[in-house]
């Protein structure tokens, strides 16, 4: 319309956006609360925040796909606000979960969205052969999407968004639910694009560390903007409070993670390569005052330093005014019950010293409590757990790692007995679970990913169902109810419908149906999976004191920072175990001679590449 | 409009049209609900279902064994109605109809041919009417024979018996009076309304579910090419559907067709526009598949199938729910379909009934135009 | 003793469930009775209502006898009068009448010098349930019109013998009394399928289900705690329709008290087994409400709810030999109208209760096999 207008190269301009929907509660809660916002030309734009923060909102209205409450969005020079569809010949957009019909093939995917935007027979001859050797997806074209993997859905979405040649693009979320090297492939299609086509990118993304491959980024919270700037000023926020601890050689890093937590100066503790990092509060004096931290090395801020630091701000002015949320941490009766002692596990601990011990390893002659052998899945010709192998200790967190659709979920459903095996052995707790008796289930508590609670009872009426359910009766039954009430701060929600009370306290609720009965083995699956930071390190803690106190946890999670709060781990992709062991040793896997700091991120891809040039050769050779 | 405008319309609303038909043959649940269950309705309601008795058993008690006795037992062992078995007692015939062994019992007391000589002869027939319907209709058949059976012994008596008034009656459009006629034809109904409401209540509902509609909504399509490309699909799917049914009536089963195949074409056309226009709608509302099921369950299904005069008659309903059947479609469906079918091109039923029908499409379809925006939430 | 307490945790929290939603529970009481008033309403065969035509050539005093004999009886409405037969065929061709009654010119003639007199009656075939019953009605009326006349009058023959009818159990052939009673079973059946398919449906939606079968819950207590509730509430549901159609449509009941409750038992029991057939098969709610829909409808159809069973053709008979719902219907009827003892229901009693059992067991077997 009118491109020549003063400031054009302003692509997206938001002013004071508000947004509030119904919270199915008779009340509403604020989206969006005052957002403001400039996209120039050019720019790779990430939109940061946990899940919750108002990112898909704000693509939303600025796609015109949802009227404002109040605010302005101007998107290439159209007014949105008036004219919602105004700009849709010159942006292209992949929603969530990449908005693809999953019962129609690659190719007719491709085609439809091509039609839809009137692109020429001969555009689409120079088009698809570019989409398709960008994306790898040329000799799939026949497929189903809904038969394509996480990262292949990814890049379809992608190239439907990108058969028109838009000025502006814009992806909500591409990289969730997808393994770590399609997302590094993701980014390096999409700064080539950038460079390449005078493209504009609006991107959002849960994992903060993505937003350092963008010119500028925009950090959300709770529908506000905590602050922009290049990822290098968001960064800064951090800077000289930011540390590293050597973990002393009695405990592990997460219970020092554990500890740190405890103290109201720090922002941010988490476990990474064996040590621990450290964030300091902005209105923290210094290391001085925190006795674990007397080795503290001052380290480079990364931006997840910096937006701890805002976020803990931000939290710490919502408390002031009064409002509790589910975002705190555990209550403080809990934390003094599980997370003062350290250092009363230590002896158990092996791992650290045996750097390259086998998966299967058993210290202490003690025999495992989970033994997998040889197990296999199959789902008609398709295979989803090939030949896996490891076993879990008493008292041990075991992290089940891999991007969606690595046969993860299908391990640990095997596991907790909810699926057969085509073939194998395996046992939890000397049982086979899906054969056993009901008693062998007493050992087990179980959380599902969408925390399996029935919603339209109350909190009150969840427990006493699963207290009946694991057989709990008389005194015990009053006891352990009595303990999961005080222990996840249930008390003031006990007469609520579940359906109706904030996801941080379903989370809880269900944790506390699993322990009712006191299991042994507490499976985890996916517990982190749209959580925010702050629940997450409370999880951790909680997991970590759980752990202390001789339960087995057993937890998969596709973010692979998480690992390193898992004493052992298994590394899955294709059905594959590709690596195994201790954080360290799976570090160790992807290091170098001038790459001495690799993450378990970097070993997952490192592992992946070698598995890929070994099929490439096996395919060679044959 | 420009020329280059209307050429992305076509192609989009093709390329739309294209991907529902995919969507369509590709989903389980829209074979089920399209072709196995249409299916099924034609064969049950073709050869399985009947309003007609036929061979009904029948008990019969001789207790006079007289020729004109015998010769009642003749005539409704003659008659394709009746299978008459005799039996001893009456106690005995009781019993068997109490069990529903038999339909009917036939007593030719003792004193029959004695009565019918002297003019004032009763053949007693008791029936069991757990089943009204059935019993009326057995009744009935019973008279029939009677009187045959009258006018059989005039002849062979050379005596006229006085019968002071007679009804000669002609059943029009249905002579044989074969209830497959209705039935058939009404089936049309259900099969229009199963493919046009039911299948598409789904696929609205089924794209927010999903979160296709996000990336749809972020194209330049527009939202009526949306409504009509949901619309092409089924109805080419509901038009093969009739065409099948058609066939099925008029060759398998013999249903005769008296009004004109064009005309009988272009009222099931605007039946189907309809049903469709009720199925996006629901669809549109509740963007959830699973109340949206439901709802053109007991909005649309269950209506069409007891409330219609398909099966029941309009006529024999109180008022109050005879006038809850105006605001079905199905029931102008209906009667356009049992006159087209049975009575020929009758402008005076076709037009008026056509009429409420391109009135309800209007509505219906305007409304889930109206509603399909390209906004969420 | 705990795998007791265990299943009444989870009939507990189905119950609950259930209730507690005041949307469910709408739904559980709501459309059931509204079907049965809405439904038990339209599904009647009898006409209290037939419309029709006169074509009266004969303008003569027996004629304007005849058609007040007609009118008084009230269920024939003059809708119009016409000269001829071809003047008034229009408007049975729009439907505006169900008959058209000719009179002819000599009517009065012949009956007083005892000919016989004939009236010609035409009936819209289109509908031809509506047609026979309609000229039934009138064959009545014509028979009490004959025996009038021939009281009054002498001359002529009159036949030697008649037909003397007599309807046991339902004397005024109220097609009501069949269809309701039959519904109950219909309408309690669709509750309990659907109940029965959802609420497995549900939990495997929501990701309760897994949480429920690493509970020490044995699959069987799990089909128990799944089938139990919806088996109870579909007894409440045909005890409030049962006495509906009993004080509301004032159909009279004549069964033992046992009889009614047994068959509603059972057959409940059978819906609940096949309910739980269909989720075994069914993995969302959607597709639990489709598969139940598939089922119903043709054990709807092959009941004899509308069409009698023993009018389909045989190998259609052999086939509703399998369908629980055809029992259910003969032995409500049986119960309400010819007042069957158990005994005497037998016969549909034990198919019922094998078809039950042989779901119940084909489901428990199906539900261990997939978890």
């Amino acid at each position: 319309m009118d491109s020549s207008a003063p400031g054009s190269d302003v692509i997206i301009h938001c002013r004071d956006l508000h947004k509030s929907f119904p919270d199915g509660r008779g009340g509403i809660t604020a989206a969006l609360a005052g957002v403001s916002l400039e996209v120039r030309r050019g720019l790779m734009v990430a939109l940061v925040g946990p899940d919750g923060a108002g990112k898909t909102t704000l693509i939303r209205l600025i796609m015109g796909l949802m009227p404002t409450d109040t605010g302005d969005v101007t998107v290439l020079g159209n007014n949105i606000i008036q004219h919602p569809h105004a700009a849709e010949s010159d942006v292209s957009y992949m929603p969530q979960k990449f908005g693809l019909y999953e019962d129609l093939t690659v190719q007719e995917n491709l085609d439809l969205y091509a039609d839809l935007h009137g692109v020429s027979a001969a555009d689409r001859k120079t088009r698809y052969p570019e989409l398709f050797a960008m994306t790898n997806l040329g000799r799939f074209t026949k497929r189903l999407a809904g038969r394509l993997s996480g990262g292949m859905k990814q890049k379809l979405g992608l190239a439907c968004a990108l058969v028109q040649s838009p000025q502006l693009l814009i992806l909500d979320e591409p990289t969730v639910g997808v393994d770590p090297v399609s997302r590094q492939e993701l980014w390096a299609i999409l700064l080539n694009l950038v460079k390449t086509r005078s493209l504009t990118l609006l991107i959002s993304t849960p994992y903060l560390e993505e937003a350092e491959y963008c010119n500028h980024a925009v950090v959300m919270y709770q529908g506000r903007i905590l602050t922009e700037g290049s990822p290098q000023d968001v960064a800064n926020h951090a800077r000289g409070r930011t540390f590293r601890i050597t973990t002393p050689p009695a405990i592990k890093p997460r219970q020092l993670v554990a500890t740190l937590l405890e103290s109201s100066l720090i922002a941010d503790a988490v476990p990474e390569g064996g040590d621990v990092r450290l964030v300091l509060k902005a209105d923290a004096p210094g290391v001085a005052g925190i006795p674990e931290a007397v080795n503290a090395v001052e380290i480079k801020p990364q931006l997840s330093d910096g937006f701890m630091v805002l976020l803990r701000q931000a939290v710490a002015k919502t408390q002031t005014a009064g409002i509790a949320s589910a975002v705190n941490g555990p209550s403080a009766h809990s934390r003094s019950e599980s997370g003062g002692t350290p250092t009363v596990q230590a002896a158990t601990i092996s791992g650290q010293s045996a750097a390259h011990a086998p998966i299967n390893a058993t210290t202490n002659g003690e025999k495992p409590v989970v033994q997998v052998h040889d197990l296999v899945r199959r789902f008609g010709d398709f295979i989803a757990v090939n030949h896996v192998n490891f076993d879990i200790r008493k008292g041990e967190i075991f992290g089940l790692l891999g991007p969606n659709g690595a046969g993860k979920s299908t391990t640990f459903r095997m596991l907790c007995g909810l699926l057969p095996l085509t073939s194998g052995t395996l046992r939890v707790a000397g049982y086979d679970l899906r054969h056993a008796r009901a008693s062998a289930r007493q050992a087990v508590g179980y959380v599902a990913q969408k925390f399996s609670l029935y919603s339209q009872l109350s909190v009150q009426e969840n427990l006493a169902f699963f207290a009946s359910a694991y057989g709990l009766r008389g005194i015990r039954r009053k006891q352990r109810v009595q303990w999961a009430i005080a222990e996840f701060d249930l008390a003031n929600l006990l007469s609520n419908i579940t359906g109706g009370i904030p996801d941080g306290f379903k989370r809880r609720l269900a944790m506390a149906c699993a322990l009712l009965h006191e299991p042994a083995i507490l499976f985890l699956d996916e517990p982190t999976s749209g959580v925010d930071p702050l629940a997450r390190r409370e999880f951790w803690q909680r997991i970590t004191a759980m752990a202390d106190q001789g339960v087995t946890v057993v937890v998969t999670t596709h973010f692979m920072e998480e690992a390193e709060y898992c004493d052992r781990m298994v590394i899955m992709m294709n059905g594959r175990v590709l690596a195994g062991g201790t954080p360290t040793e799976i570090r160790t896997l992807a290091m170098t001679p001038d790459k001495r700091d690799a993450t378990i991120e970097d070993a997952f891809i490192h592992v992946v590449m070698e598995e890929q040039k070994a099929g490439l050769k096996a395919s060679a050779a044959a | 409009m420009s020329h280059k405008a209307k050429f992305g319309k076509m192609r989009r609303i093709i390329a739309m049209s294209k991907k529902e038909a995919r969507q369509m043959m590709r989903d389980p649940s829209s074979i089920a609900l399209g072709i196995v269950l249409p299916l099924l309705l034609i064969l049950l309601f073709g050869y399985g279902l009947s309003l007609d008795a036929h061979h009904v058993p029948v008990a019969v008690v001789m207790e006079d064994h007289s020729p004109s006795a015998q010769s009642v037992f003749g005539a409704f062992a003659g008659s394709r109605y009746f299978q008459p078995r005799a039996v001893n007692s009456m106690v005995q015939a009781n019993r068997l109809l109490t069990a529903g062994t038999v339909d009917g019992i036939i007593r030719m007391r003792h004193n029959f041919s004695r009565n019918l000589r002297a003019g004032h002869a009763n053949i007693q027939f008791t029936t069991n009417s757990i089943d009204a319907n059935r019993a009326r209709l057995i009744e009935n058949y019973a008279s029939g024979v009677v009187s045959g059976w009258l006018a059989q012994r005039e002849l062979t008596h050379g005596q006229q018996y006085y019968q002071p008034v007679t009804i000669q009656q002609q059943i029009w459009f249905n002579r044989s009076m074969d209830s497959r006629y209705f039935l058939v034809p009404g089936l049309l109904v259900l099969i229009m309304t199963l493919i046009g409401a039911l299948m598409t209540a789904l696929v609205v509902a089924r794209e927010w579910e999903r979160g296709t509609f996000e990336s749809l909504f972020a194209t330049p399509v527009q939202p009526g090419e949306i409504v009509i490309s949901k619309i092409i699909p089924y109805f080419c799917l509901g038009m093969v559907g009739l065409a099948v049914a058609v066939t099925a009536a008029r060759i398998l089963f013999q249903v005769p067709i008296r009004g004109s195949l064009p005309v009988l074409i272009l009222v099931s056309a605007l039946y189907l526009l309809v049903a469709l226009g009720m199925g996006l709608l629901i669809s549109t509302r509740t963007k959830n598949q699973f109340i949206a099921s439901q709802a053109a369950l007991l909005l649309t299904f269950l209506p069409a199938m007891m409330l219609s005069g398909f099966i029941f008659d309009i006529r024999s309903m109180p008022p109050a729910i005879q006038a809850i059947t105006y605001v079905l479609p199905a029931r102008y469906f209906v009667a356009l379909l049992q006159t087209l079918f049975l009575a020929g091109d009758i402008w005076s039923v076709i037009l008026p009934n056509a009429a409420v029908l391109v009135l309800m499409a209007i509505i219906f379809l305007g409304l889930t135009r109206r509603l399909t925006v390209k906004r969420l939430a | 003793m705990n795998i007791l307490l265990r299943i009444l945790a989870l009939i507990r929290k189905e119950l609950i469930a259930i209730f507690k939603d005041p949307r469910s529970r709408f739904v559980v009481l709501g459309p059931p009775i509204l079907q049965m008033i809405i439904f038990g309403y339209a599904g009647t065969f009898d006409l209290n209502h037939v419309p029709y035509v006169l074509v009266d050539q004969s303008h003569s005093s027996e004629s304007a006898r005849f058609i007040s004999r007609m009118n008084g009886s009230g269920i024939f409405t003059c809708v119009g009068s016409a000269g001829n037969i071809q003047l008034a065929r229009p408007i049975l061709d729009s439907r505006r009448t169900l008959l058209i009654i000719q009179i002819p010119q000599h009517f009065q003639r012949d009956l007083s010098t005892g000919r016989q007199a004939q009236v010609q009656v035409i009936a819209d075939g289109r509908n031809s349930n509506t047609a026979a019953l309609a000229i039934g009605y009138l064959n009545e009326i014509l028979n009490e019109f004959n025996a009038d006349f021939l009281s009054s009058h002498s001359g002529g023959t009159p036949p030697p013998a008649v037909l003397h009818i007599r309807s046991w159990f339902n004397p005024d052939l109220l097609s009501r009394w069949q269809i309701v009673p039959a519904m109950i079973g219909l309408i309690t059946m669709l509750a309990v399928m659907i109940l029965t398919a959802m609420s497995v449906a549900r939990e495997r939606e929501q990701g309760t289900f897994d949480q429920l079968l690493v509970t020490p819950f044995t699959p069987l207590e799990i089909m128990a705690g799944k089938s139990i509730p919806p088996i109870l509430v579909g007894l409440g549901q045909s005890a409030v329709i049962f006495f509906i159609v009993r004080y509301w449509f004032q159909v009279p009941y004549y069964g033992t008290a046992a009889a009614i409750i047994l068959i509603f038992v059972i057959f409940i029991f059978a819906a609940a087994g096949l309910g739980l057939l269909v989720s075994s098969i069914s993995s969302t709610m959607q597709q639990a409400l489709l598969g139940t829909f598939v089922l119903v409808m043709p054990c709807a159809l092959l009941s004899g709810l509308a069409t009698p069973v023993s009018n389909m053709p045989k190998a259609v008979q052999d086939i509703t030999l399998i369908n629980p719902l055809r029992y259910d219907v003969q032995a409500a009827r049986e119960a309400f109208l010819q007042g069957a003892d158990v005994h005497q229901l037998l016969p549909e009693l034990i198919p019922m209760a094998i078809i039950a059992v042989v779901s119940l067991l084909t489901a428990s077997w199906l539900f261990r096999r997939i978890h």
